[in-house]
């Protein structure tokens, strides 16, 4: 299950960058900015919730991900009627669910550190990213998806791996069309596949109340499929927090 | 809003186009291709050969290795696995430099690799990456053919100095000393010796960025002869920044010199130690300078320093001790007393070309060799291989008939193999097994019994193995009584008769056939070849130093080719250039190159291959590289040579090796370049780049299985590459691709009955990819979906849906899998997971339906499902699982659904307690019996690993269920038995449920009613369907 845990996690990262939407790097992000519905509308946005499901060993799971302002995000799964944190942060402190004893815990300092580095992200990184202390690039034309997109390279902040400072990279492939982004590449920074790609896909663009998301996306191999999306979502704050030890496990009969 | 009318503005843009352009739609490379993919099976367990190392200035996790024909590949774990970075570009690299003020960004790569061996490929520039190697850029010099060094200004990242050695086959004005200042946009030669002489080496003094060091060498080779060294070949210093260069010679001897390999200690910069190939061999070996080059010593002449200069001509200072240096060689040798004394390194493969040390231990070094990457910690004592890195190169490759299918091949400097092309949990190192020594090239099976061929180089022995009785003969040809000198390539060709299956051909200068396996050979042709005596009688070929390894023989048989349709119409190419045929198994034989247009004279024919479409049919594959034509020719004939037709485009990148037909689609060709693989799907008009997983590596050689349909290509520098089931490639037309959706017709989807055992290697091998065992659904889309929905399903045959799956978007073809799993059961809730819930049962065999929904468009496409054919299972016994299956199936599912039920009670009876204190007495003596009952049905203590609690009716029922379902065969007695048993328990708890929820619950419904708390259940079906 560790592998799950792992993936999951690893697609909920891709997708905060991804998902929340957003001849010069600029005009490509500025018309991508405007075709998902616009910089004022997703300056408003305070959260939003998606439900969505993915596909886990044949099994369809409900994923359910939270992101509000200020770092503040959780991605639970639902699984045999238990709810799973596959990853949840308060902006401080991130977390999980280990899938062997259903307890909280923390995660290690490197990747919390590097996680707190995109609290300011939400809605979407590349809106005013330059005030987020990023940097974009246009590279070029290039056939991603058997289209033509244009692709933007997005620096943010340097990370930690495995305590060496790395730059943390993205590459957009923005559909020309409709400058859309429908790919994202990043460097997988460390387990076996280290050095190689990771790609995710984006399709089925749909409009939630004047702001428009990707409704299907591929996160490096797993599949997700957004049913609902919440706007500015009701959440109890508590759902972000690292959860107190529970009491201790009544003795087995 | 903006989208919508973007929408529709270019939905319009597209009516338009596809109104306009219905006659002819082309597409090319990834907009057709899509999800094709190739698949990588190795092997990494010889890996292959590396020609150069780097390391990261400050980050000793960081390594670099280039190699000779399979790319750069990057460590970023201190040198315990590597990743390749430089798949689309080509993959013989001579050098690789990291900016040492910008090492995480920028990267420098020299194509061409510099150890000029026979087999050497070529170089198409310089590339730099600014991302660490994620993405390349080529920064030009596109005639430099192999560049033998980098050095990037350790202030300045624009500034960089190229060393190009230049054209190996052929003069070239582009040979020496380039500079760029602007980050290689624009670059300066600043230095140049002559067309024949390039700068094989340049060291910059780390401590004065205006003293370097350039060593020139005069060298050539053709396809008959290598000559090394010349009156041209030098050791320059500058000490104005490249500006002017001076020879500096004091010390050397007098005379030509060959190559000279340079290096500079880092810890004493008027330590320099240079290898010198000279005319006397006393003369030759390592000469020290201790005043920055102003004079040299001679000190050593040892084996490990003069051997084959033109192949080892690196030498490596210890970084911290200018005492310690190391010589690239056969074995490689090590000093430790400043080059008086050497003793060879530890055990690994040999033929090592680079060495470097770790920044911050010296013990720790990395070795760059014939057989891959090795590291040591013990000061090069006891290296240990790298088993990651599938670099292997392929000279050729053959298939056989069994499934899995195997594949035969030989390697450069490692050997004959086969292995399998399918493996439980992967192809790995173990798969693999030897059949031949020394150079391995062409390994044929027998197509019908157990034996099988193989050879060495220049077939100095061909081999006939039975891997049944293990019988090992030596069966080539040889020279008799009255008969001139048999010449065979370094790579010979041999070839099987698809007719006569114990025929077996071998090509000197002559065509020999044998009907028995290799026993007795008759002469079947005269010399075919130009038989030129000042192409094939060269004494002492090496120049300065001798290298009579037979690597040049030349005017011999390279590719032999008996007609699929007609035994006595056989095809012989030569490596001089003749194009030879007989219609009459070799009575009276024909040559047939003056008939090809265009083809410049003893331009190498590389490869025939006789059409399944027509004994006349043939398709001749020239290439001159040897030549110095990096040309692409590739002919088709129809009327056994009389005429012939180029069949290449300008979209061919590469000079060509090897053309593989398809066997059903006479207009569907692969094409083997230098530069990776093309196809064409309409007989050569057009070409496509296929690039999916597939590096712009050299494809030596091609198969299709007739069976599978795989394209299987031998490539010489990445191991065997499969592209799996070439089917849609053969269906595609214009009528199809002008159409929104179209699904491909694929053989039958069938079941595979296979364990899951297997994966034995570590976490740092190399492990080669399975192909699918999943149904494949396969659908080509005219553009790219990305707005709106687009949903996929799989029902049967009366439109009940069964599973739902994830479709593929892109434009061009795409490919979805589906495993023949059904919907998994909903599995109760309990304190851990039940790993029942991941088994889904399995589809019987039968017709299905793939449905495409497309915003309001649904398009349909039926395909079969069978069995596995090899499967001894009756299909009662088949009925049996499948009834089994379900039952337990429905019986986790009743079960999930009444642990549904007790919680729900439960949270009500709390929410009860919790508004009527009255109520606390009654209602947790009856909370008390239901968790007592839940307590029967799932566990609610424990975790998921060691600390697991007893199993429940959950847990049993889940277990039993998931082994009955992972089967394929009816249920053992046992496993009956152990049904009934659970089924007893089942039904007593659910009975037990059903009395305790009678007996309780006029009383807490009533209470709950009284306390306005609604308690509203699911029906059974929408709780499993939720």
């Amino acid at each position: 299950m560790k592998t799950l845990q792992l993936t999951v996690l690893g697609l909920f990262f891709a997708l905060s960058t991804a998902t929340s939407f957003a001849q010069t790097a600029d005009e490509i992000i500025n018309k991508y900015i405007k075709n998902i519905g616009g910089a004022d509308k997703l300056k408003a946005l305070n959260g939003i919730k998606m439900n969505m499901v993915t596909n886990y060993g044949g099994m369809e799971l409900p994923v359910e991900m939270v992101q509000l302002t200020g770092g503040k995000q959780y991605v639970k799964i639902n699984m045999q009627g238990k709810e799973i944190t596959q990853m949840a942060s308060d902006g401080a402190t991130v977390w999980s669910t280990n899938f062997m004893t259903m307890s909280a815990e923390k995660s290690d300092a490197e990747n919390t550190e590097n996680a707190k580095l995109s609290n300011a992200d939400f809605p979407d990184a590349m809106l005013d990213y330059k005030v987020k202390g990023y940097s974009a690039e246009f590279i070029g034309k290039e056939t991603k998806e058997g289209t033509e997109c244009l692709k933007v390279k997005f620096t943010k902040k340097p990370i930690k791996v495995d305590g060496v400072q790395t730059d943390d990279v993205s590459y957009f492939y923005f559909e020309t069309e409709n400058y859309l982004p429908i790919a994202v590449e990043v460097e997988i920074k460390s387990g076996p596949m280290k050095g190689q790609k990771s790609v995710s896909t984006m399709s089925d663009y749909q409009e939630v109340e004047g702001l428009f998301f990707p409704f299907a996306m591929n996160m490096s191999g797993q599949d997700l499929k957004i049913k609902k999306i919440t706007l500015n979502p009701t959440v109890d704050s508590n759902a972000f927090a690292f959860p107190a030890p529970a009491a201790a496990e009544p003795a087995k009969k | 809003m903006k989208i919508s009318k973007l929408f529709i503005a270019s939905s319009i843009v597209l009516s338009i186009y596809t109104s306009s352009a219905q006659d002819k739609v082309i597409l090319k490379g990834k907009e057709l291709f899509g999800d094709l993919e190739a698949r990588h099976i190795g092997p990494a367990l010889m890996s292959g050969r590396t020609t150069d190392l780097a390391l990261h200035p400050t980050n000793n996790k960081i390594v670099y290795v280039a190699t000779a024909g399979g790319g750069v590949w990057k460590s970023s774990d201190g040198g315990a696995t590597f990743a390749p970075i430089f798949d689309e570009h080509i993959q013989s690299i001579g050098c690789i430099a990291i900016d040492p003020s910008k090492p995480d960004q920028n990267i420098w790569v020299g194509t061409g690799e510099v150890w000029t061996r026979n087999s050497v490929s070529v170089g198409d520039g310089i590339y730099k990456s600014t991302d660490g190697g994620q993405n390349w850029k080529n920064m030009g010099l596109p005639k430099s053919d192999r560049i033998g060094a980098i050095i990037v200004d350790s202030k300045n990242s624009d500034i960089v100095w190229v060393a190009v050695l230049g054209a190996l086959w052929g003069d070239s004005d582009d040979r020496g000393i380039y500079k760029t200042i602007d980050g290689g946009i624009t670059w300066n030669k600043v230095f140049y010796v002559d067309n024949k002489t390039g700068c094989s080496d340049l060291i910059i003094d780390a401590n004065d960025s205006n003293i370097m060091y350039a060593s020139f060498w005069e060298f050539r080779r053709t396809g008959w002869s290598f000559s090394s060294g010349g009156t041209k070949s030098a050791l320059y210093k500058s000490i104005d920044g490249g500006k002017t260069w001076n020879k500096i010679h004091n010390g050397f001897p007098e005379g030509q010199l060959g190559r000279i390999a340079i290096t500079i200690a880092p810890s004493n910069s008027t330590i320099l130690y240079s290898v010198l190939e000279t005319e006397k061999k006393e003369n030759n070996g390592l000469y020290r300078s201790d005043d920055s080059g102003a004079s040299w010593k001679h000190l050593n002449s040892d084996f490990g320093l003069v051997v084959r200069p033109f192949y080892f001509s690196r030498i490596t200072v210890d970084p911290k001790n200018a005492q310690i240096i190391v010589k690239a060689g056969l074995s490689g040798s090590i000093s430790r007393d400043g080059g008086k004394t050497f003793k060879s390194l530890g055990d690994m493969h040999s033929d090592i070309h680079d060495i470097v040390f770790d920044i911050n231990d010296s013990n720790r070094m990395y070795f760059a060799t014939d057989g891959g990457v090795y590291r040591s910690w013990d000061g090069g004592s006891t290296p240990e291989m790298v088993s990651n890195i599938p670099v292997s190169q392929f000279y050729h490759v053959s298939i056989d008939d069994k499934e899995p299918y195997n594949v035969y091949g030989g390697l450069q400097d490692n050997g004959s193999w086969y292995g399998p092309t399918k493996s439980p949990g992967g192809v790995e190192s173990r798969d693999w097994t030897r059949i031949g020594q020394g150079d391995g090239f062409r390994v044929l099976k027998h197509p019908t019994k157990n034996i099988i061929y193989s050879e060495m180089q220049g077939a100095e022995n061909v081999w006939r193995f039975n891997t049944d009785t293990q019988e090992l003969i030596t069966i080539q040809p040889l020279a008799v009584k009255g008969e001139p000198k048999l010449r065979f390539n370094w790579n010979a060709p041999m070839e099987v008769s698809k007719k006569q299956t114990d025929r077996f051909y071998m090509g000197s200068q002559f065509v020999h056939k044998s009907e028995d396996m290799g026993r007795t050979w008759t002469k079947i042709s005269p010399d075919l070849t130009t038989n030129d005596k000042l192409k094939y009688d060269i004494k002492n070929p090496g120049g300065l130093s001798n290298d009579n390894s037979g690597a040049e023989k030349h005017c011999t048989i390279f590719t032999i080719a008996e007609s699929p349709v007609n035994e006595n119409v056989i095809w012989a190419g030569t490596d001089d250039g003749n194009i030879q045929i007989t219609q009459d198994g070799g009575k009276t034989w024909n040559n047939v190159i003056a008939n090809i247009i265009g083809l410049p004279k003893n331009t190498w024919c590389y490869h025939i291959e006789a059409s399944v479409f027509g004994a006349g049919t043939a398709y001749a594959v020239f290439e001159g590289h040897a030549k110095n034509d990096y040309a692409a020719y590739t002919y088709k004939t129809t009327d056994f040579g009389k005429t012939w037709k180029s069949i290449i485009t300008a979209d061919v990148d590469g000079f060509v090796r090897n053309i593989q037909e398809d066997f059903k689609n006479e207009n569907l060709l692969f094409l083997g370049t230098e530069k990776g693989l093309y196809i064409t799907i309409d007989g050569g008009n057009n070409w496509s780049h296929f690039t999916n997983k597939m590096p712009s590596v050299a494809i030596h050689y091609m198969e299709l299985n007739p069976k599978t349909n795989d394209l299987v290509m031998a490539t010489h520098g990445r191991g065997i590459i499969i592209i799996d089931d070439i089917t849609p490639l053969r269906q595609i037309n214009q009528e199809m691709l002008n159409k929104d959706v179209h699904f491909f017709d694929l053989k039958n989807a069938v079941i595979e009955e296979q364990s899951n055992f297997g994966q034995t290697a570590t976490e740092l091998e190399f492990v080669g990819n399975n192909p699918s065992s999943s149904a494949q659904i396969i659908y080509y889309l005219k553009k790219r979906h990305t707005m709106g929905k687009m949903e996929m399903e799989i029902q049967d045959t009366n439109g009940n849906k069964i599973i739902t799956l994830v479709p593929k978007k892109q434009k061009g073809i795409n490919v979805v899998n589906w495993d023949y799993n059904m919907k998994n059961p909903k599995i109760a809730a309990g304190k851990t997971i039940s790993y029942a819930g991941f088994t889904a049962p399995r589809v019987q065999e039968g017709t299905y339906k793939a449905v495409l929904t497309k915003g309001k468009e649904v398009y349909t496409h039926e395909f079969k499902v069978v069995n596995d054919p090899k499967s001894a299972i009756a299909p009662n016994d088949r009925l049996k699982q499948q009834i089994t299956t379900r039952a337990l199936f429905n019986m986790n599912e009743e079960l999930a659904y009444s642990v549904y039920e007790v919680d729900e009670i439960l949270k009500l009876i709390n929410q009860i307690i919790a508004k009527n204190k009255n109520f606390i007495k009654e209602g947790t003596k009856m909370k008390a019996l239901f968790d007592a009952l839940k307590f029967k049905m799932v566990v609610t203590t424990g975790d998921g690993y060691v600390g697991t609690a007893d199993p429940q009716l959950r847990e049993k029922l889940g277990e039993l269920y998931a082994t009955i379902a992972g089967n394929f065969t009816a249920p053992s007695s046992s496993q009956i038995d152990n049904m009934e048993s659970v089924k007893i328990s089942f039904d007593e708890i659910l009975n037990e449920f059903k009395s305790l929820k009678t007996k309780n619950e006029g009383v807490y419904l009533k209470q709950a009613a009284a306390n306005g708390l609604p308690f509203i259940l699911k029906s059974f079906t929408d709780f499993i369907s939720e």
